[in-house]
């Protein structure tokens, strides 16, 4: 009961501390612009852990967050493994696979407007659609190891940044086209130095979409058949084994590789396109 | 209507390569079979055939080339074995039949739609919150836009499980994977929407001596209309991925996610195959009927649809 009323102690007084930080007079600081979300997020682990505790919540069904922290801590070697396999080799070489083949797609279909008019509702469509189920499909096809969940990837993520980059290479007005002409630029010169540039903020929005799905696609498709390591592998049997510290700690490394990935593209978007209104 | 030619152009592209990509992909088994008919094949041995690829061994054995549309379990299915497979069991079964796609169409659908209504409540509620409170808005806005790069999907089987090992079972656990999944979107773009109007409108509003309730429901909410609608168009598709996932490794027994499986796991890749392309239809019909409704309710608002 004393845990109980910790809890909701620890919760009033994140949450008054956070009213104080948000409505203070420096609540504009970019410290506490962190610090208040830190707060919120550092209430919300010492409730669960103390509710946890205190209603003496079978492990089974939540585990504890510092069981979660240890279980980090003593399984590295199999936690790594698993990054290897299903985030490395899965989901990154699916995802540059599938980047490039949207792009050479987007390229050449930006040759001719016929190809462009037709491709990009048929691309927005086809990126609502649930991809992910071809996963069992390309296990089959491929086999269980990283090249099917690659292949789901790239399928994933291919829809997405082909529309980006298709719309992305139409915005560019006719005066800076013409502009462009009177430099005498062929149409690889305005594709290099006029469209592609202009095209980079839509791109970088597909390939921003496409992180999480990558992950999405690699994670879901070894619950199809993977040999015995991966993250969606060790999701699956440590769910058998009730051992849900371990898959506690898995998604946490998703979590965290997933962040990573976004945070990744959205920095190299800001030193690429350093010029577009919304970076500056 | 410009670009129904266009379109219609890529689709015919996209099933003529199907259509070829078919003959290289069924080749092996094809022969395998041909030749267990009594059917002379070149190469003779099964051996000697793997070593060639799909493509030589159709040059091979031209003759054989219409027997891969045909075969009972194909690596890739022609399409008019899909269409077929469809037509069987979605028209010509009852829908109350344990094979008919309806059937487990609406077992996929039910937790859909349910769940989509739970997280696009509660996601405008957060919205609300978060665009009148400073606390919320810096304290919360900042987890829901990193909890968008976690792959929540991932959880869904395990949610399952959770939530029938304390006895909850049924429509709801499929539900709350399918309310989280819509949960965010609609967090994010209500949030963009309410923010919206600029400080003129504002500005007028309290010219007007508005009191916040009015400010609400004149302004803010007609201005999010068009984001609500964008968001909710990604939440159901996002919805029905998160209800499909969640079926898949959990053992469920009916729904689009079982199909899938079903298929899979008995070599029947037909129904694998069928089950795929009707949960693509239903996704695709969702997103056109919220497209449908985004017009109309934004045309009878007087705003332009984007």
């Amino acid at each position: 009961m004393m845990m109980v009323i910790a809890a909701f102690i620890v919760w009033a007084l994140g949450w008054w501390v956070n009213v104080r930080l948000a409505n203070g007079a420096a609540s504009d600081n970019t410290a506490i612009k962190i610090l208040i979300p830190a707060i919120f997020g550092l209430t919300v682990l010492v409730v669960w852990e103390l509710l946890v505790r205190a209603l003496e919540i079978n492990p089974v069904i939540l585990p504890a967050p510092s069981s979660v922290i240890e279980r980090l801590a003593t399984a590295g070697p199999i936690l790594w493994a698993d990054f290897r396999q299903t985030i490395l080799k899965g989901a990154l070489s699916g995802y540059v696979i599938g980047a490039f083949a949207a792009f050479g797609v987007a390229v050449i279909a930006d040759r001719s407007d016929f190809l462009t008019r037709g491709i990009l509702p048929v691309g927005s469509f086809m990126a609502a659609l649930p991809i992910v189920g071809t996963a069992p499909i390309f296990v089959k096809w491929l086999g269980s190891d990283w090249e099917s969940k690659a292949a789901v990837v790239a399928v994933m993520v291919f829809f997405p940044i082909l529309v980006n980059t298709v719309a992305g290479l139409k915005d560019t007005t006719g005066m800076q086209r013409d502009l462009m002409r009177t430099y005498g630029a062929g149409y690889w010169g305005s594709l290099f130095k006029l469209r592609l540039p202009a095209a980079m903020p839509f791109i970088f929005n597909g390939l921003k979409i496409g992180t999480t799905l990558a992950l999405i696609g690699a994670i879901v498709a070894e619950f199809f058949g993977s040999p015995t390591v991966g993250m969606g592998f060790r999701i699956s049997t440590s769910f058998g084994q009730l051992a849900l510290d371990l898959v506690w700690a898995e998604i946490f490394v998703a979590a965290v590789a997933g962040s990573a990935f976004y945070g990744l593209m959205t920095l190299i978007e800001k030193r690429i396109t350093f010029w577009h209104p919304s970076q500056r | 209507m410009r670009s129904l030619v266009p379109v219609l152009t890529i689709v015919a592209g996209i099933i003529g390569f199907w259509l070829l990509a078919v003959i290289p992909m069924n080749m092996h088994l094809v022969a395998d079979q041909a030749q267990r008919d009594g059917v002379e094949v070149t190469p003779s041995t099964p051996a000697e055939r793997q070593e060639l690829s799909g493509i030589a061994l159709s040059f091979a054995n031209p003759d054989l080339i219409p027997a891969t549309y045909s075969f009972k379990r194909p690596r890739l299915p022609s399409p008019q074995q899909v269409a077929v497979e469809m037509y069987d069991t979605i028209i010509d079964k009852r829908i109350t039949s344990k094979r008919s796609l309806v059937y487990h169409g609406w077992v996929t659908l039910a937790p859909t739609l349910l769940g989509f209504a739970i997280g696009t409540g509660m996601g405008v509620l957060l919205a609300v919150g978060i665009v009148y409170s400073r606390v919320m808005d810096r304290s919360v806005m900042p987890w829901a836009i990193v909890s968008q790069t976690i792959p929540i999907l991932a959880l869904a089987p395990m949610i399952i499980v959770v939530l029938g090992s304390m006895g909850v079972q049924g429509l709801f656990p499929k539900s709350i994977i399918a309310a989280y999944l819509s949960f965010f979107p609609v967090v994010v773009g209500m949030v963009k929407g309410l923010r919206s109007p600029d400080a003129m409108q504002l500005d007028l509003l309290r010219t007007y001596n508005a009191s916040k309730s009015q400010g609400f429901w004149s302004l803010r909410l007609p201005a999010s209309t068009p984001y609500l609608f964008a968001s909710l168009k990604i939440g159901i598709s996002a919805s029905l991925v998160g209800t499909i996932v969640a079926e898949l490794p959990t053992g469920a027994r009916a729904g689009f996610g079982a199909r899938m499986l079903v298929g899979d796991q008995y070599g029947q890749p037909l129904v694998s195959w069928a089950a795929l392309f009707a949960a693509a239809l239903t996704a695709a019909g969702l997103v056109a009927l919220f497209g449908l409704i985004e017009r109309f309710t934004l045309r009878r608002m007087g705003m332009q649809a984007a």
